[in-house]
């Protein structure tokens, strides 16, 4: 599974790691408007796309499990659209929430 | 040729470190005074902040201190704490190594202490770099994996590159340690397809359930906000990736904490207490993991990392395997190994494998990592309970 060559890309900016996976890995630093070739079909990336993102293979609705190394990394939370990133705003973990920093300060502000 | 200092046990060390272990934080501040004028010379610093006894802790300081890259051995005792001093003290002297314990409320406080730990470091450095290296085979090695600051190049790149290495090694009889069952949730069932019985593959699939539910009691995954910042979106994302360090072996065994492999082959350590959720996170860094890995026996410590952790530990040397090729070209003095190469298509994941495999050969004979050039000799070790292994867990032992 996860310990196998890559599966030739049609793109050598993305990265498919089997053959029934729904998103591609971004090898590259991709910029808004950079044109990539998913499954021989030519789209705009949407938003920026760091090396090691990942980009939808086609559309996806709430409920899709996502897969990557051919095995579930968890369920679409939004419309995603292909090309588009797959991350922590469309996609959650089916066993314990993401955390990410936020900024908020309220705990911080509770101090006397 | 790898070469090492042997021990009375058996066992070689691939380096001869001097450990001054404070025995409780009061005894921090000494202990670290006495290394630091010898911190260029194989002299480090480890120790166990807690007053409070803890059966892990001494097995890990007992595991740790007669490690074989350990060859002399000061202990720093406040006087006061709970940590049982005789008995480690024993364990040490037993193995055949030089060991003092300096007291300080018995010893005149912090100057003189600092002053007689000097004069012992100094007099113990002399009588151990007059030992000699004898030749080693690499199946007396032993090499544990971690990933630490990942993100979403870590299971393209350097994880899988570490597996083939793992898989070289474990051809050739080495004993491979992989760890984190909490960061192996999903990916129970396929390891248990890898277990060299039933048993171990029932013990395995154990293990993954007792992180599941030890984290989910924690309300709180093995997950940084950085690994999402690098394109890691969910924990069964991050486990898939970490899972490709373990190469494609058979599982030979299942261990804990300062549990030794008795034989070649791959082994997984699980690092998650046994019992109710006791002490807060199983690790609560990556040095903690890395110091169980050390504490079986580990020479080496094989680590990926695609954020870009700088790394090292005390005691055995830790070999950088950069999966980004982005924070490869940033943080270049600290990476030992340029796994990201392979997404820019400049290298492939069987000769990055290769790489790591004759790097560790070469770091074994006596070159030193970046980390370790760069004085990292990081240490953290905290409370935890464990239950010993089954028997199944070992089954070529038993």
């Amino acid at each position: 599974m996860a310990n196998s060559d890559p599966a030739p890309a049609h793109d050598s900016r993305l990265l498919l790691l089997r053959p029934e996976d729904n998103v591609v890995c971004v090898c590259t630093n991709l910029t808004a408007g950079d044109m990539v070739s998913i499954d021989d079909r030519e789209i705009a990336v949407p938003e920026d796309a760091a090396v090691g993102f990942k980009l939808a293979r086609r559309d996806l609705a709430p409920g899709d499990k996502v897969l990557k190394y051919g095995a579930p990394i968890g369920s679409v939370t939004r419309p995603i659209a292909k090309g588009a990133v797959v991350h922590t705003h469309n996609l959650k973990s089916d066993y314990l929430p993401t955390y990410t920093l936020t900024g908020d300060t309220r705990f911080l502000e509770a101090a006397p | 040729m790898i070469t090492g200092y042997p021990r009375a046990d058996g066992r070689k060390g691939i380096r001869n470190i001097i450990v001054v272990a404070y025995l409780v934080e009061c005894a921090h501040h000494v202990a670290r005074e006495i290394v630091w004028p010898y911190r260029d010379q194989e002299v480090q610093l480890i120790g166990f902040p807690g007053c409070f006894p803890n059966a892990y802790a001494a097995k890990m300081m007992q595991r740790l201190t007669t490690h074989p890259n350990v060859g002399g051995v000061l202990l720093l005792s406040l006087g006061c704490e709970g940590f049982d001093k005789y008995s480690l003290r024993k364990a040490i002297k037993d193995s055949g190594r030089p060991v003092e314990t300096l007291v300080i409320q018995a010893s005149g406080g912090t100057r003189k202490t600092m002053e007689a730990g000097r004069a012992w470091v100094e007099r113990t450095r002399k009588l151990l770099d007059e030992q000699e290296r004898v030749p080693m085979d690499l199946d007396e090695l032993v090499i544990g994996t971690i990933c630490g600051g990942s993100d979403g190049t870590n299971g393209l790149t350097a994880n899988p590159a570490i597996g083939r290495a793992f898989d070289l090694m474990t051809e050739r009889d080495v004993a491979c340690i992989f760890e984190e069952t909490g960061e192996l949730i999903g990916c129970e069932q396929h390891m248990a397809t890898r277990a060299a019985t039933p048993d171990l593959a029932r013990e395995i699939v154990a293990s993954v359930a007792k992180a599941a539910k030890y984290y989910a009691v924690l309300g709180h995954g093995s997950f940084a906000p950085g690994n999402a910042d690098g394109g890691l979106t969910t924990l069964e994302e991050k486990s898939m990736g970490a899972y490709a360090k373990s190469g494609a072996s058979e599982i030979v065994g299942l261990i804990k904490p300062g549990d030794i492999p008795p034989s070649g082959g791959l082994y997984l350590l699980d690092v998650v207490p046994d019992g109710d959720v006791r002490f807060g996170f199983p690790n609560i860094s990556d040095n903690a993991e890395i110091a169980e890995l050390i504490a079986c026996g580990s020479h080496i410590i094989l680590f990926a990392t695609g954020r870009g952790s700088v790394v090292g530990s005390a005691i055995s040397p830790v070999i950088k395997v950069c999966a980004n090729p982005v924070t490869y070209r940033k943080l270049e003095e600290d990476m030992d190994v340029d796994a990201g190469a392979i997404l820019e298509g400049r290298r492939t994941l069987d000769q990055v494998g290769q790489e790591i495999f004759d790097l560790t050969e070469s770091v074994a004979g006596g070159t030193a990592t970046k980390s370790e050039a760069l004085g990292h000799a990081e240490f953290i070790l905290t409370y935890k309970s464990f239950e010993p292994i089954g028997p199944s867990c070992l089954p070529r032992a038993s």
